[in-house]
């Protein structure tokens, strides 16, 4: 499994992209989803396996490193963060910051190794059952998928909806793929060939988070002195080792299903271990089983995520859509054919990630300080910088200034769609998962000669169908049981 | 929760269309409404080169699925008004107009002199006064971002007067 990562190349690649990771994790509103579309990019310079390799480093590595400015300013760096924030902080402020690290430290690389070897086994196993997948079941699938938009982390269930139903119809646009004729182009010849995955991604969350930051020009971080990261103590690990495995168990099963993420596992994983825990009132207030919780599901969740994109195509998270593109780009498709043909390239994926969580433990582990010290920079300096890669970035695709037009109207769009409580991600997987659902209903259509009841016959199918009708209705029931459904 | 029916209180108090989910309900709505219609003008293929449904009917039942949702929770909000949202401050809108003059120079003028433009308007107004930082931001990080994909991704920029300089 390691064998193709013994190359300098590959190293000196894994090298920077845990780096690059903890970077974007440790500064807030930047993240591996913004991170990976900004590189993208740049991995065209790259072998297929290097690019791979490096976004998947940063997906890790961004993952842990919000953990930093979680536990240290009480900001998450990735939204994925926020649960870490609840004991990270307060446990700070006692003055044990080096303890509250160290536990994020260790379970988060536990959970990310504990996911990677689910990834081992399970992305293989789900790839040879998706050789039965004909196109009713992978429309199907994507409707499933879709419909698990209505129960991610932020946003209503009904505005996910609505924003996932928008990110397919930004897939629309161009000339339609079977027929030719053009669609929402209104005589603008740059889009027939429809809207990029980059400018919207860009635009969605790197701009997006630049006008965010122009309204919090008055915040003030409380930051927490952090003198060292220390590994956990005795017993700390042993009020702490089941939550951690358990954690990792959610986080890995949260990540396999399609377009969940670190954001929903670290809050399960969190009140999970709030519930078994033997002292709940602690929580809140700087306990160690919180962290735990937290970090050990939203890193586990990183391999869970992997295992829908490699083995189906279909992305567990928003980082892995990015992912998923940068795979398509490079001219890799995911499905099961890629596990028959391709073996060495996916075990250098594997692999990548196992050495991304050991080196993200060496790194946080000594170099948290100077990781902090990164949210220094001020963002009326940051953030003029981020927009120049973000627009170069974005023209460099395609050499397209249209590309870049588009970037700045989808910035625009997503704080506004931010401000009044829409997320942003279910537009992102929805673009990602848009053709895959027009095409495969299509052809569905065709196999079944218009006769759309044929799809309740293939069990596969209303399998999904059935799971679909429970992923929308379980969020629905619980929100009206919060009062939160809009 | 005093402080949650403050802030619904207070945007109960406001007129209905100002309030935000009718803002959000009426932008969707309108936008879905225009897009639903465009639809009908697209292309037709005949029958026999028909495979499955018409090129305009999977946007069209999109556009409608996102206005029947968008009504949902347009209806759900007359049981549970939306927080009120705070006034957006004079950065945003200036951060916004830098958006716009970055559009028209890098269309009329040149695309690296847009990038610089918008940079050190938008460090300026974020709150910098230091002439090394707003050089920083403005000139030299977008001439290392250029030569970078320039030189290693080989990437052409699309012409004007600084650029040209450059290529010519």
């Amino acid at each position: 499994m390691m064998a193709p990562l013994f190359s300098s190349k590959l190293l000196l690649v894994l090298l920077f992209g845990t780096l690059f990771g903890l970077v974007l994790g440790v500064l807030p509103g930047l993240g591996p989803t913004t991170g990976g579309a900004l590189i993208l990019p740049f991995t065209m310079t790259l072998d297929p396996l290097s690019a791979i390799i490096l976004l998947t480093s940063i997906y890790c590595a961004g993952t842990y490193g919000g953990a930093i400015t979680a536990v240290l300013i009480n900001t998450p760096g990735t939204p994925a963060a926020a649960a870490t924030c609840l004991d990270g902080y307060p446990l700070a402020q006692k003055g044990e910051a080096g303890r509250a690290l160290g536990m994020a430290t260790v379970s988060s690389t536990v959970g990310g190794i504990f996911s990677v070897i689910v990834l081992v086994f399970f992305a293989p196993i789900l790839a040879n059952l998706a050789y039965e997948f004909g196109q009713p079941e992978y429309f199907a699938l994507a409707i499933f998928g879709l419909t698990m938009l209505a129960s991610i982390g932020d946003g209503s269930p009904i505005k996910n909806l609505i924003a996932g139903a928008f990110g397919i119809l930004i897939s629309t646009v161009g000339k339609d793929f079977m027929t030719s004729i053009d669609r929402f182009t209104y005589g603008i010849n740059e889009l027939s060939v429809g809207i990029g995955f980059i400018p919207v991604v860009v635009g969605l969350f790197a701009i997006s988070e630049m006008l965010t930051q122009s309204t919090l020009l008055d915040q003030v971080f409380k930051r927490v002195a952090l003198k060292a990261v220390k590994l956990p103590t005795k017993d700390d690990y042993k009020k702490t080792w089941k939550t951690i495995l358990r954690s990792s168990g959610i986080g890995s099963f949260i990540g396999v299903l399609p377009a969940e993420g670190g954001t929903v596992a670290s809050l399960i994983g969190y009140s999970e271990a709030k519930r078994f825990s033997k002292n709940p009132e602690e929580f809140g207030k700087g306990s160690v089983e919180g962290i735990a919780g937290a970090e050990a599901a939203n890193n586990a969740a990183t391999g869970g995520a992997m295992v829908p994109t490699l083995a189906l195509g279909i992305p567990g998270s928003a980082t892995t859509a990015v992912i998923l593109t940068g795979l398509i780009i490079h001219g890799v498709r995911p499905g099961p054919d890629l596990f028959k043909e391709q073996p060495e390239f996916l075990y250098g994926i594997f692999g990548a990630m196992l050495v991304a969580n050991v080196l993200f433990f060496i790194f946080g582990f000594f170099g948290a300080k100077l990781f902090a010290r990164i949210t220094l920079v001020p963002n009326k300096i940051l953030w003029p910088m981020i927009f120049a890669v973000s627009v170069c970035g974005t023209y460099s695709l395609s050499q397209s200034i249209i590309d870049v037009w588009i970037m700045l109207f989808f910035g625009v769009l997503g704080f506004f769609m931010r401000r009044y409580g829409f997320s942003v991600v279910p537009v992102i997987i929805g673009l990602i998962l848009g053709e895959l659902v027009e095409g495969t209903l299509r052809q569905s259509i065709v196999i079944f000669d218009g006769n759309w009841l044929m799809f309740l016959t293939r069990p596969i199918a209303l399998t999904f169908f059935i799971l679909s009708l429970i992923a929308l209705a379980f969020p629905l029931i619980r929100s009206k049981k919060n009062k939160k459904i809009i | 929760m005093n402080n949650v029916r403050n802030k619904k209180r207070a945007n109960k108090s406001l007129p209905f269309f100002f309030r935000s989910e009718f803002k959000v309900f009426f932008t969707i709505i309108l936008v879905s409404t225009i897009l639903l219609i465009s639809t009908f003008s697209f292309d037709t293929v005949p029958p026999i080169l028909n495979r499955g449904i018409q090129p305009a009917t999977f946007p069209k039942g999109l556009l409608v699925l996102m206005i029947v949702l968008t009504s949902i929770i347009y209806y759900l909000s007359f049981r549970r008004p939306w927080k009120k949202e705070k006034n957006l401050p004079k950065p945003f809108f200036l951060t916004i107009i830098s958006f716009v003059l970055f559009i028209v120079i890098s269309k009329t003028l040149d695309f690296f002199l847009a990038i610089s433009v918008l940079s050190i308007f938008v460090s300026y107004n974020w709150g910098e006064r230091r002439v090394f930082y707003l050089l920083l931001v403005s000139i030299i990080f977008p001439l290392v971002v250029f030569i970078f994909f320039e030189m290693i991704l080989g990437l052409r920029f699309p012409p004007g007067i600084i650029t040209n300089l450059y290529y010519y």
